[in-house]
């Protein structure tokens, strides 16, 4: 049966839903952010996890020169590998129709009869290549689609020199090559790097190396060290050529997939319990003071003999309710956009699978935490109430004493209306709510801040990248190291206005115990197209001596200037030398190592070499270029920076800002929320005194410019205190970004505290109007027949 | 004679809520002339307290006229009301009604300020006996104090009219004569109209004119010959 009390709850509901709503969609947003936020993260971990299970991705992986097959036995007994695959490896440029700038293609050997044993691709149509028929080739899905590439498709590869005719035997998925980075490139391009499968029959004749490998693949037993794993593949394969074995969280495609997880981690572990600690702040506040409104109908209930339990129970009823709805839209928003969210990711990423991944411990902390606050909130105000005589609290609370700001040392009516001076003793009677509403406005205007600074920031990073310090319009990368004189040569190519060179040396870095296999950069002292730039974003001459070294890598190596660093050189003559650190200049991309190009040779007792070269173009005639490109063998890479900063833009696109963007719209309806509830509960509190003034010849604008006048007060003071907080939110929000391949400047541009209090104050105006028609509609009669 | 300040004509005004319809004024015809001094008397749901919302543009009729002067207050706009009341009308509530942020002073100033010819808020409290309170917040005076602080400020704008509600309504004898010494004082001092409801017959005594209200009419009207000063009167 339902009982009186639970009708009245309903009853009040519906007088009450806009404020009821605002607030359940304040706690919806609360609860949907962390949902959304861990549950996106959560899946995309979940299936990143058994794709690699399931598709057997290696844990150590080591490039060489050439080494038999006779050695892999030896790799294999290796104590803590559990299996050993080798294959051969090779970079060669693809010509496609239709496509002015030469590709390249990782060329990849699988077995010519039996499965791979790790890496395993996943096919997504076709077959494995046939090492009988010959000629054939698996492209990477990514490639293939960026290509019109299908079973059938014929592609032509120049490889070693020779052009070949290869035709597409199918299209597959790697784990190894979720990210498919060219050398030297800054982000993936699908269309101009992709992977073709051949068999090894094909490759070790193409390349001369019958019986031979120029790459392995470990996978370890569970629980065995990698470091020593390591330590003994890297003397094997010492005598080959090795070029330093390195983990998984090493490899390209690993680490950029780990740093988009990590960065979803970061917003999904960061943002949303912010939200979700807001969201329960500004439930609790405003639910106090909906509930400390309903003082005449508690002392009413008590009087006809409900016990005080049964009054907060029944108070506890009408916040459950708002919590259930609010908890309920969150959820299922949450749940939604999480699946939507998890899905456009997995397609970024190119998983052939996704698993979603529930956590009913998300769905019960968000549901936990904000249906504690609310009914905290609940049973805070109408404790006040219930616990007092009913007489006491059905007749109105004892009129408020007022006193004069700052004990009447100022005389306020001197020197401003008689509104104003209302507004400002209603503010400072109430300290806790004024400071509560404050503090209610800030948390709505750090949200956004917190949210919305990181499109600026990777604005910034983009900017010192790609206009700053790598101005260059293409970069080219030799099959193997060239003279100096390859400089010139590259000068004298079509449409070519300035080239610099560069050489890429593999090295290992190690201080002290601290050890990183990174590309030192060697360039030449007077670089002004690949720059590098300094804190400031000023360009740096190389010194003639010793490493630059970029900010984040000073910190894994704890290295400072003047320290002395170990240089473990894992080509050509493969010396270590001692060399000290020169500088340390700022990197938002990768760990950046660099060395005078002269200082470089020095220090490797070699002529001259260059591994590429860095050219401005003339990009009108740039295809002239290219074609020049297509036909040299010598050229394996050829990374366009434009083309480089648009995939940076894309892939941040897909990323954060979708993400960011969720958060702030969240954020924006927070903001209502809280504004609006604001703004209705002080016209509940002050309605009386505005039909009255209305009474006594007050126009609507008139009246309505007391309430507004609060808010604006209140929203104003909130402004510094919610850039503050949103500073701080940001800061966070940077460090939780923090990965070895991105550091996301922490840059706060006044453009996002505008839009952040822009944001806020639009809500401010919109909840004053909507609240101005209920002041409109003020019933002046009815006030002067009633009693306070 | 002088043009009469209210004009009422036939005065309709017929509540409906929901299926309910009341009729709480049934064709009220009136006049008062500047000056005057007129209590209306009558039984709660008599009509007294709709009729005075009416003329001082609080509320609107369902037929009939009412004219402040040449102004049909039965045809004006809102804004227009409000201009009214704003620049013409002194209302004095059962409740007060002050502002209870603002002190005494500055509940008068709130009128002055956008009033057209009004006198210095302290003038206005000083006539109603309460220059030594000027600066109390209304939670620090009584309940008579409080009502002379509403007179103070219905009278600081120098209103044509001055209509009162029940004004002695929620106080004790003693106190309500206070009031209304100061209200009568202060009418006699500006020279407006002054209307005051009431169920208190012992009130009508001061009144120069008294009018009945029943049913929604108007039921009798009577001249007193003899205005008693309100310490005079008891109940």
């Amino acid at each position: 049966m339902i009982r009186v009390l639970d009708i009245k709850l309903l009853r009040d509901l519906r007088r009450l839903w806009p404020q009821a709503l605002a607030i359940a969609l304040v706690m919806a947003a609360g609860v949907a952010t962390l949902i959304l936020g861990a549950g996106a993260h959560d899946s995309l971990a979940t299936t990143r996890e058994r794709y690699y299970e399931a598709n057997r991705f290696a844990d150590v992986f080591a490039g060489l020169t050439r080494a038999p097959k006779a050695l892999q036995p030896e790799i294999a007994a290796i104590d803590g590998v559990a299996a050993a695959e080798t294959r051969i490896e090779k970079i060669a440029l693809a010509d496609l129709p239709g496509m002015a700038e030469p590709a390249s293609v990782l060329l990849v050997s699988v077995p010519d009869h039996g499965e791979q044993v790790l890496n395993r691709v996943y096919l997504r149509s076709g077959r494995m290549p046939s090492a009988d028929s010959g000629g054939e080739a698996l492209a990477s899905a990514g490639f293939a689609r960026a290509h019109g590439l299908r079973e059938g498709s014929t592609i032509r590869v120049l490889i070693n020199g020779r052009q070949r005719e290869l035709r597409i035997s199918g299209t597959a998925l790697s784990p190894e090559f979720v990210y498919a980075l060219g050398p030297g490139a800054l982000m993936p391009d699908e269309r101009r790097y992709g992977i073709l499968y051949l068999p090894e029959r094909e490759m070790s004749a193409a390349y001369d190396l019958e019986g031979a490998f120029n790459s392995v693949s470990l996978r370890l037993v569970r629980g065995s060290n990698p470091d020593k794993v390591i330590a003994a593949l890297d003397r094997l394969l010492d005598r080959y050529g090795g070029l330093g074995a390195y983990p998984r969280k090493d490899q390209t495609s690993h680490a950029f997939l780990d740093a988009e997880l990590q960065q979803l981690r970061a917003m999904s572990r960061i943002l949303p319990p912010i939200f979700l600690v807001v969201s329960a702040f500004l439930v609790n506040m405003t639910l106090t003071r909906l509930i400390a409104l309903e003082r005449e109908r508690i002392g009413l209930l008590k009087a006809m003999g409900y016990s005080s339990l049964a009054v907060v129970r029944h108070y506890a009823g009408f916040v459950t309710l708002i919590a259930v709805l609010g908890i309920a839209i969150g959820v299922v928003a949450g749940t939604w956009l999480g699946a939507g969210m998890t899905t456009l990711y997995a397609q970024f990423f190119s998983f052939p699978f996704l698993v979603f991944s529930r956590n009913p411990a998300v769905y019960g902390i968000a549901a936990g935490a904000t249906y504690a606050a609310a009914l905290l909130g609940a049973v805070k105000a109408v404790r006040e109430v219930a616990w007092l005589s009913p007489a006491v609290a059905m007749s109105p609370p004892a009129p408020q004493r007022y006193r004069k700001v700052l004990g009447g040392r100022v005389e306020l009516s001197r020197y401003v209306r008689q509104s104003s001076v209302i507004v400002i003793r209603h503010l400072t009677h109430w300290p806790l709510r004024t400071l509560s509403g404050i503090f209610g406005m800030a948390l709505a205007v750090a949200i956004l801040v917190g949210s919305l600074w990181t499109f600026g920031s990777i604005n910034l990073m983009i900017d010192a990248t790609f206009r700053l310090s790598d101005r260059q319009d293409a970069a080219i990368t030799f099959t193997s190291l060239r003279p100096m004189s390859a400089l010139y040569e590259a000068r004298r190519l079509p449409a070519v206005m300035e080239a610099e060179p560069f050489r890429a040396l593999p090295v290992k870095l190690r201080h002290g115990p601290a050890e990183r296999r990174v590309s030192l950069v060697g360039k030449s002292r007077e670089a002004s197209l690949s720059r590098v730039l300094d804190g400031s974003l000023k360009p740096v001459v190389l010194p003639s001596e010793g490493l630059v070294i970029s900010d984040a890598l000073a910190r894994l190596l704890r290295a400072g200037i003047g320290d002395e660093i170990e240089v473990e050189i894992l080509e050509g003559r493969r010396q270590t030398v001692m060399q000290p650190v020169s500088a340390i200049i700022t990197g938002f991309i990768g760990l950046t190592a660099y060395m005078n190009l002269d200082a470089m040779n020095r220090m490797l007792m070699e002529g001259a070499a260059i591994s590429g070269v860095y050219l401005g173009l003339d990009m009108e005639a740039r295809d002239q270029l290219f074609s020049v490109l297509k036909e040299t063998p010598a050229a394996s890479f050829i990374a366009l920076q434009y083309a480089a900063l648009e995939k940076f833009r894309e892939t941040l696109a897909q990323n954060v800002t979708i993400m960011i963007s969720v958060y702030a719209a969240f954020a924006g309806i927070i903001a209502f929320g809280v504004v609006y509830n604001f703004a209705r509960i002080s016209l509940s509190e002050q309605g009386r005194e505005m039909a009255s003034l209305r009474v006594l010849g007050f126009t609507k604008a008139e009246v309505s410019g007391l309430l507004m006048g609060e808010l604006a007060v209140v929203a104003i003071l909130a402004q510094p205190l919610g850039w503050l907080l949103g500073y701080s939110f940001a800061l966070m929000m940077a460090e939780g970004f923090r990965t070895e391949l991105y550091r996301v400047p922490l840059v706060v541009n006044r453009e996002v505290f505008a839009w952040a209090s822009l944001v806020v104050f639009a809500a401010a105006a919109v909840s004053g109007l909507v609240v101005r028609r209920r002041i409109d509609r003020l019933d002046m009669i009815e006030v002067l027949k009633t009693r306070e | 004679m002088d043009q009469p300040v209210f004009r009422v004509r036939g005065l309709c005004k017929t509540y409906r809520t929901g299926e309910v319809e009341v009729q709480a004024l049934r064709g009220v015809d009136f006049e008062a002339w500047p000056g005057e001094f007129i209590v209306i008397l009558g039984p709660s749901g008599s009509g007294k307290s709709t009729f005075l919302n009416i003329i001082g543009g609080l509320d609107s009729a369902t037929g009939g006229d009412a004219w402040f002067r040449d102004h049909a207050l039965t045809r004006q706009s809102e804004a227009a009301l409000t201009r009214y009341r704003r620049d013409h009308v002194g209302f004095i509530f059962q409740f007060y009604n002050l502002v209870p942020s603002l002190t005494a002073r500055e509940n008068v100033k709130l009128v002055t300020e956008i009033a057209r010819n009004p006198m210095q808020p302290e003038e206005a409290l000083a006539l109603v006996g309460l220059s030594a309170r000027m600066d109390h917040f209304p939670a620090q005076l009584s309940g008579g104090e409080q009502q002379r602080v509403a007179i103070a400020r219905a009278i600081a704008k120098r209103p044509d009219v001055l209509l009162c509600d029940e004004p002695t309504g929620a106080l004790d004898s003693k106190t309500g004569i206070k009031v209304l010494e100061a209200l009568a004082a202060v009418a006699a001092e500006t020279k407006a109209t002054t209307l005051v409801i009431t169920h208190n017959a012992a009130i009508a005594a001061i009144a120069g004119r008294v009018v009945n209200f029943a049913n929604g009419a108007i039921a009798s009207e009577q001249i007193n010959a003899v205005r008693k000063k309100p310490s005079e009167v008891s109940w």
